[in-house]
């Protein structure tokens, strides 16, 4: 007998992430293949019931809230000591979490302790029609195969999501559901690993979260061309990301690398300007939502990525672009 | 103080060719290196090494094919003191639970270590779970996407790279941490260091050395199933502007344009 769906929710500052909500996309769907309850598990401190309502609203039939000051953000253990004394206690057949820093953390900590399969950064979920086993698919080696996994025997069945690989879950107006405020045991709460401060990005927005990526490679010839790309991205309201050619060249912080040795990003738009499209960078990026190629070689391998490409001098192309958004602005 | 790094042996290319029937991955073992990561892992362990002032022994661990020795003698001639390799048939198909739990027994069985490194993760699986479930099989904290390491009096401090900014964070005693590319600039193997490592022993483990059954590791114990490998269909109809003269560029534009309306972007 199934024990229901959990979707390992997120928030920062008590504030729920819309990580989440794209988790209660994907919770919903195995939910209702499998006739069986959503449930939203978040961590935090003093959260109000206005704000974990909102899990509700999106389609968690409960939302259990583990309820402690040691909770307020991330520590590895806490976190995995919770969530697996939840596991134990309530037996759940499927846990989804993000695959964010935090998720990718506490998931294979919990897993190792309760010999739980886990598959990592999956891209598409599904539940198998004759066995109702959890179909896990994700992509590996660089996004040059995909995987398709699943945990036969052991519980619970365990998956990291990518982030943006899905859409958030609407809210329902009016949606009803039960708000559980749960206060761990002392002895869940002991952390060897202390917070001492935190220093946010410089960046206005990180690329993990923009819904628009432009990002900058090798085309850009110098440094300081990059400021174009800013330009740009500031118009659209995104984020500059960039390939290893621009990182290793000091055009970029590493904290703008889109790859397989940097970030693995899945926007609405990703706007590839000046970069080849090397296998190691399209790890990183080929699953967003559209992608758009800037570049001056027209059999540059980025092309067959992409929905639109543009053959021409990106020196040209885009402050052309960025005037001509910033005039339809106003 | 010692220090464990571990190393795992992935295909040089990503250009992995597949045997479409069987769905399982061909790989030339001529084309194996050094996860990309656990160079930088193991460049922190050198570096620590070189600046703490009490004596550091820096150990590789690998698990693989008898093959991996090869990788575990670069990491030796990079600097590291002792390489160790986990082989076995016994460990053939192991997930990641089972790697990590494999992998424990045999970092308890070569003694205590005060800091264990790896990589964030490797280039062919890119899973990242192999670290933190040792550090949990070892009862140790899991400090994961790290980007710095500094040894405090007798507590380790590493910051660590979130979604929005980095943190710093602090633990006394022994640590696993996972690290980032950024954490370090890998060393190149010197000449010398190129002919002492050929005259060290790399060490050889099985599974009865460690303690570890057919119930613990190999395709049978592990929780995870790969049932079905397949290529991605990515490659798509790309509508190409040229866009080399001003008119072309200016038409080109407005395409893109339309195409950020049409997708309500703007």
């Amino acid at each position: 007998m199934s024990k229901g769906v959990w979707i390992l929710a997120e928030q920062r500052n008590g504030v729920v992430l819309d990580v989440s909500f794209e988790l209660l996309t994907r919770g919903l769907l195995l939910a209702s293949k499998l006739g069986v309850p959503l449930t939203a598990v978040l961590f935090g401190s003093g959260i109000a019931d206005k704000e974990l309502n909102r899990l509700v609203e999106r389609g968690a039939d409960r939302v259990v809230f583990a309820d402690a000051p040691e909770l307020a953000s991330f520590l590895p253990e806490p976190y995995t000591a919770c969530l697996c004394s939840l596991i134990e206690r309530e037996d759940p057949d499927i846990v989804l979490a993000a695959a964010t820093t935090s998720g990718r953390t506490v998931m294979p900590c919990a897993a190792a302790r309760l010999r739980a399969g886990l598959t990592a950064d999956c891209t598409s979920l599904d539940i198998e029609e004759d066995t109702g086993l959890l179909l896990q698919t994700r992509p590996a080696a660089g996004g040059n195969i995909m995987a398709t996994i699943k945990t036969p025997e052991r519980r619970p069945q365990m998956a990291t999501v990518r982030p943006h690989s899905e859409r958030p879950a609407p809210v329902v107006p009016g949606r009803t559901g039960e708000l559980i405020r749960w206060r761990p045991e002392p002895s869940l709460l002991s952390s060897r690993v202390r917070r001492i401060s935190y220093k946010a990005f410089d960046e206005a927005r990180t690329i993990q979260d923009a819904d628009i990526v432009v990002a900058v490679g090798r085309g850009f010839k110098r440094g300081e061309n990059v400021a174009l790309a800013s330009k740009l991205a500031d118009v659209l309201g995104g984020a500059v990301g960039a390939s290893r050619e621009a990182v290793d060249r000091g055009w970029a912080p590493y904290s703008w690398q889109v790859g397989l040795s940097g970030k693995t990003v899945s926007p609405k738009l990703y706007i590839a300007v000046g970069v080849s499209g090397a296998v190691q960078h399209l790890a990183g990026m080929q699953t967003s939502e559209t992608i758009v190629a800037i570049n001056n070689d027209s059999e540059a391998p980025i092309f067959l990525y992409s929905e639109l490409g543009l053959c021409g001098d990106l020196f040209e192309l885009l402050p052309m672009l960025t005037e001509k958004l910033q005039a339809r602005k106003g | 103080m010692k220090i464990l790094v571990l190393i795992k042996q992935v295909p040089e290319s990503q250009a992995t060719r597949m045997d479409e029937k069987t769905g399982t991955l061909i790989r030339e073992a001529s084309s194996s290196v050094i996860n990309p990561l656990d160079l930088h892992a193991l460049e922190c362990a050198l570096l620590l090494k070189e600046s703490l002032s009490e004596s550091v022994e820096v150990t590789c661990l690998s698990m693989g094919p008898m093959a991996a020795e090869r990788v575990l003698r670069e990491a030796l001639s990079m600097g590291a003191d002792r390489g160790v390799l986990l082989s076995g048939r016994e460990f053939a198909g192991s997930d990641t639970w089972c790697t990590g739990y494999a992998l424990s027994l045999a970092a308890k069985k070569l003694g205590k270590f005060d800091l264990i490194l790896c990589g964030e993760r490797a280039t062919d699986g890119e899973t990242g779970q192999t670290g933190p479930a040792i550090a949990t099989f070892l009862g140790l904290p899991a400090i994961t996407f790290v980007s710095s390491i500094q040894r405090s009096g007798r507590c380790w401090q590493a910051s660590r790279m979130m979604e929005d900014g980095y943190e710093t964070v602090e633990v006394e005693g022994p640590a696993l941490m996972c690290v980032l590319k950024e954490a370090s600039v890998p060393r190149l193997p010197t000449l010398q260091g190129k002919r002492e490592a050929r005259g060290k022993t790399i060490e050889v483990l099985g599974a009865s050395d460690i303690g570890a059954s057919s119930d613990d590791v190999g395709l049978k114990a592990s929780p995870t199933r790969v049932v079905k490998i397949f290529r991605p269909v990515h490659i798509k109809q790309c509508e190409k502007l040229s866009a080399l003269d001003a008119e072309g560029a200016e038409r080109a534009v407005d395409r893109l344009i339309e195409l950020l309306v049409e997708m309500k972007l703007i």
